[in-house]
């Protein structure tokens, strides 16, 4: 029971962070209907534009923790979002129109130079930062119990908060009405006069932006990473995405958080060796069943 | 008058990827024209500038930073220079005359390369004979060591695996990103049977051919009803977890420490100075001097002869009804089955072929390397065969070649140049991409066409 309250905690945490990555790609699927392959890297970028703005805010003399990691935050965010937006111009808008196949190898290229760039830049070394803040919500009584991290909680409001953020800027604002027409037809939302190149350049700062937030609360949660923790994650997020359904937001989120559930239900109560190959089982057999993944429109073929 | 053809140039459809990365010309006098250009480099210098100057100008260390500001500068100052130069060219008029010459320099070599090799293609085993000797003929010549005939045969393997992802994805038009799959169930169905059925090499190739296609069955029975995205995660799911069962199923696969696989024999005959109690050495037999060139000789043949194999049961394929089937159903799945082509069956077909060929691939892998471990079936390989196939020009032969040559000899040649040689690569695969969105060698589209010219 203790054991279970504790797993449904971690896996909700470890799924909050995989809808936020899954979000990038699946805006990019759904308004282009592309791999982003390179959005992994995105991620792992993020984690070290968050050690090195704390580290300089450290450097400047802020000393108020709140301060200096909202300021980082959103530092963070700001450059990541470049760096989606740069990835976007650079490698994928020049293709634009050509075969399906042409910008995933561009992806896979731009997600090789990302790593090595970041390797070369700072080193293959593992990266570790502190405990910012610790403490912990402790539940049941003596050695039965199972415990909340406040960090834990952050996670999970400020996955809820951007989820939040993101569902009004889609729903209510005109730059969201832009993105779901253009999502709709592309052609046609180019017609009504919306330009199209700015949408789908939004789409890659939005989702650069999301995966950001992820960067930054894991590292928050776990303190180390490399330039290598990219791929694992943009697979897993992809899969998430896949599995709630590639297009849908909610279904992004819903996917991240069943697949953070079932990997850490099943590391818990089987064996951690094979949680990785329990989630691409999970996914093969959704997708057996609901082609269209839990929440994605089901494809109607037109002749 | 009216019947001499018109020549028409269509205004946008024409205009080529790398026209499009760059601004739209602006007419204008030349100190506009300057000023427009450098108030673009400098918009590029500054978003360098965000983007260089955390990552690149400031390492971190622990919690503090060590600043490297110099280096983020010269990133920056590169943007700004190379953009300021293209920014000209391109306002100046100049760019459209550079990257005229590569257009038209490439077409009619690409009528000739595709005319000579169609011909080829139309008698194979004069083709193959051509290639089996001029390339028989390599490790005799005195410049050729045993370094440069071992990388030759993986880029022989390599070519091997692209044209088993050709079928899949060239022809069949099935994305697959998984595809080390069953290039690891080759190798490791190699090794284990050798070990623990002492099956001999040249047995264990059809062996593994057989197993790679029945691995190839099993994933693709249930997901190639999906759509095709799906497909390309689920293939990369299966990849990673084939990868995941042999490094944990220790016992068994060795694990991360990997497994021994025996070296081939030349009908029995093996290559070492002393063979195991009951054999014949080949040296022995031959009455040779004995040599380690003779094993990396005999592999390198062996391996050209099943790779110009591959390259001719893929060109037949092709023109088999399977090969039509494949394409009529990658160009339109409605149509196709409407005709009565069985899409799962069909496409099952293509699944298992390609996974047979990456079957053989694993295990001449094995026998030449001689020791396996799962570190070499990993995400990244699959990327560089799918690679190998995009860049070559899906469906084409003598661009797969090529692009394999490109994608494993040259990262080898520049091995003492270390990170950046990745670096480079992935540079070279956007801009090859960019460059050429069809790959380097577009294949001729097959079409039924009306001949006005006598015959």
């Amino acid at each position: 029971m203790i054991l279970l309250a504790q797993q449904l905690i971690n896996g909700l945490i470890l799924g909050s962070i995989y809808g936020l990555i899954a979000i990038g790609y699946t805006m990019v699927y759904g308004i282009i209907g592309m791999i982003n392959f390179a959005h992994g890297e995105i991620y792992m970028i993020s984690a070290y534009l968050f050690a090195i703005f704390l580290a300089l805010c450290g450097a400047f003399g802020v000393d108020s923790l709140p301060v200096a990691l909202l300021v980082t935050l959103a530092l963070t965010i700001a450059v990541t979002a470049t760096y989606g937006w740069a990835v976007e111009r650079i490698a994928y808008r020049p293709l634009r129109g050509s075969s399906k196949l042409a910008p995933l190898i561009s992806a896979i290229g731009m997600s090789l130079v990302l790593q090595n760039y970041v390797q070369l830049a700072q080193g293959a070394r593992e990266q570790g930062m502190r405990e910012l803040f610790g403490g912990v919500l402790r539940f049941g009584s003596g050695s039965d119990f199972f415990q909340v991290t406040y960090i834990q909680l952050l996670i999970v409001a400020a996955a809820i908060a951007a989820m939040a953020a993101l569902t009004f800027l889609i729903r209510r604002t005109p730059l969201g009405r832009a993105c779901r027409a253009t999502q709709e037809d592309r052609i046609m939302a180019g017609l009504l006069g919306i330009d199209t190149d700015r949408v789908i350049s939004l789409v890659f700062v939005i989702g650069a932006s999301m995966a950001a937030v992820a960067g930054v609360l894991i590292t928050l949660n776990f303190g180390s990473f490399d330039f290598y923790i990219g791929f694992l994650a943009g697979v897993k997020a992809f899969t998430a995405a896949v599995l709630g359904g590639i297009g849908s937001l909610p279904g992004a989120m819903l996917g991240g958080i069943v697949l953070g559930l079932a990997e850490s239900l099943f590391a818990g109560f089987v064996k951690t060796d094979y949680k990785d190959v329990f989630a691409f089982v999970l996914l093969v057999s959704v997708l057996i069943f609901r082609p269209s993944g839990l929440l994605g429109r089901p494809e109607v073929e037109k002749i | 008058m009216f019947d001499s053809p018109r020549s028409v140039t269509p205004k946008f459809s024409s205009a080529p990827p790398l026209r499009r990365f760059f601004l739209r010309p602006a007419r204008a006098g030349p100190p506009a024209v300057l000023a427009g250009a450098l108030a673009d480099a400098a918009l590029a210098a500054v978003i360098a500038a965000v983007l260089f100057v955390p990552i690149l100008g400031l390492v971190l260390d622990r919690s503090r930073l060590e600043p490297h500001l110099g280096r983020a500068a010269a990133a920056v100052a590169i943007v700004f220079a190379g953009r300021l130069g293209l920014a000209m060219a391109v306002r100046t008029g100049n760019w459209a005359r550079l990257t005229g010459f590569a257009g038209r320099a490439a077409s009619p070599a690409r009528g000739g390369w595709s005319r000579g090799w169609s011909a080829l293609a139309g008698r194979p085993l004069i083709g193959a004979g051509l290639a089996l000797a001029v390339l028989g003929a390599f490790p005799f010549l005195p410049f050729a060591n045993n370094y440069l005939l071992h990388v030759m045969s993986l880029t022989f393997i390599y070519i091997l695996l692209a044209m088993g992802l050709n079928i899949v994805v060239g022809l069949a038009g099935l994305l697959d990103l998984g595809y080390v799959a069953f290039y690891a169930v080759g190798a490791y169905g190699y090794a284990l049977l050798a070990k623990y059925a002492g099956v001999s090499f040249w047995l264990a190739i059809p062996l593994t051919a057989a197993i790679a296609a029945s691995a190839g069955f099993l994933l693709g029975f249930p997901v190639l009803r999906m759509h095709g995205d799906y497909l390309a995660i689920v293939t990369l799911g299966f990849g990673e977890i084939i990868r995941m069962l042999l490094v944990n199923l220790t016992p068994i696969t060795g694990g991360p420490n990997g497994i021994e696989a025996p070296r081939p024999t030349l009908a029995g005959l093996a290559f070492t100075a002393s063979p195991p109690p009951g054999t014949r050495a080949f040296h022995e037999a031959f009455g040779l001097e004995f040599s380690p060139a003779q094993r990396y000789i005999f592999m390198y043949l062996a391996i050209l002869v099943f790779m110009l194999g591959a390259v001719g049961v893929f060109l037949r394929l092709k023109r088999m009804p399977i090969g039509r089937a494949w394409e009529a159903l990658k160009e339109n799945e409605v149509a196709a089955r409407a005709l009565g082509i069985d899409p799962t069956t069909t496409k099952l077909a293509a699944f298992m072929m390609g996974a047979s060929f990456a079957g053989v691939g694993g295990a001449f892998y094995a026998g030449m390397e001689g020791f396996i471990n799962p570190t070499s079936f990993t995400f990244i390989e699959s990327a560089m065969i799918l690679a190998i196939v995009v860049l070559g020009g899906m469906g084409s032969v003598a661009g797969v070649i090529l692009a394999a040559v490109g994608v494993t000899l040259l990262p080898e040649l520049f091995r003492e140049f270390g990170n950046y040689r990745m670096l480079v690569f992935g540079l070279a695969m956007v801009f090859v991409m960019i460059w050429r969105p069809e790959g380097l060698l577009r294949v001729a589209r097959r079409s039924v066409e009306r001949r006005t010219d006598a015959r």
